[in-house]
């Protein structure tokens, strides 16, 4: 299943990162695909990318939504917010674990040798602060002069886009390095921390602040593929405390928000009391008991 | 071995046919039913063409650069 899970997530990378002609073109795509939302956190301003970050899109639709009700418009973001909706009913935060090209990145950061550390748990919470603040309101109300907001998390924060978008970006336009300020200072200061406490940690950014992630969390126990505990299996062992690359203690809270369905801990479990099911219905049970030979 | 199309928990298993499928909670469906009803507003209200629009721009101040 970890293969699997490892051949699904670059599938994901490829297909929302499908746009290869970039070097000759020195531009990002712009044909139609872009109107389908990339399931995990994938900057639309990625030369490679060929679909729409649904936290990008939601900021600038909450941006000008003032602008767009005075032009008859009414544009409320309610096609991203749907879209957004409907991939977290039908999985949640598996999309985290299975589809998101940042995860990705991070997981793959978190193989390099070093002493590894936990995540503070109250830090978890961070996230919904920047969705409610930075993703939401912040775009909503603090307006300019002309009505208009500002895309405060990709601005001011998003170090996904600053990887995925605007360093490569410079490099393809270096007459762009003419605009560089503090502000490129500071989410470039943003990437470095979170690429180092990813090697140290693992999932810093989508344990602590990726606004995507606490969006479909709040699917987990309503989302129609989730991982299931068989409480009558299961021996609280704690093996499935220790591989969980999201800090998760699955026998204790198998509806937990952060868990990403990754199957760490099916993998683990010799009870055979961890599965992903079609709720309630189990589609998927991965441990194997070692073969024994016959004396 | 379970029955073809079945769990094979064994839970599941031992339960009667009949109740198997009340293992099924409906609150899924109708949380991706209401975000499709939502989905299909924004469409009929001409979203799509707008976040199009947008994603195919690069937004300078978005990623950090003017």
């Amino acid at each position: 299943m970890d293969l699997l899970r490892k051949w699904v997530q670059g599938l994901f990378f490829f297909m929302t990162n499908g746009y290869w002609n970039f070097p000759v073109t020195r531009s990002i795509y712009k044909g139609p695909l872009k109107v389908v939302c990339s399931p995990g956190l994938n900057c639309y301003s990625c030369p490679a990318s060929t679909t729409y970050c649904p936290i990008g899109a939601l900021q600038q639709l909450f941006a000008g939504i003032r602008i767009s009700i005075e032009t008859g418009q009414f544009f409320m973001g309610f096609y991203v917010i749907g879209t957004m909706g409907i991939l977290g009913g039908f999985v949640g935060r598996m999309i985290c674990g299975w589809a998101c090209p940042f995860g990705l990145f991070q997981e793959l950061l978190h193989k390099i040798p070093s002493p590894k550390f936990g995540i503070w748990p109250l830090l978890r919470y961070m996230k919904y602060i920047l969705l409610v603040f930075m993703v939401i309101l912040l775009p909503l109300f603090a307006i300019d002069e002309f009505g208009s907001g500002s895309t405060w998390f990709c601005k001011y924060f998003c170090p996904a886009g600053t990887l995925e978008a605007g360093i490569p970006m410079l490099l393809l336009q270096p007459a762009l390095q003419a605009n560089l300020g503090w502000l490129f200072l500071l989410k470039l200061s943003i990437l470095i921390f979170f690429i180092i406490w990813a090697v140290l940690a693992s999932r810093p950014f989508c344990r602590t602040a990726c606004p995507l992630g606490a969006f479909y969390a709040l699917f987990s126990k309503v989302k129609l593929i989730k991982v299931s505990l068989d409480h009558k299996k299961c021996t609280h062992c704690g093996a499935c405390h220790d591989v969980c690359p999201m800090g998760v203690h699955f026998n204790e809270s198998p509806d937990d928000m952060e868990c990403i369905s990754c199957l760490s801990c099916s993998k683990v479990c010799k009870q055979n009391a961890i599965n992903l099911g079609i709720r309630g219905l189990s589609i998927a049970n991965q441990y194997k008991k070692p073969k024994v030979k016959p004396i | 071995m379970g029955q073809p199309g079945f769990s094979t928990n064994d839970n599941e298993l031992n339960q009667p046919v009949k109740n198997r499928g009340k293992n099924i909670k409906m609150a899924p469906f109708i949380v991706i039913i209401l975000f499709l009803i939502l989905a299909m507003i924004g469409i009929g209200l001409g979203e799509p063409s707008q976040a199009l629009n947008q994603a195919t721009q690069i937004c300078l101040s978005c990623i950090g650069i003017g």
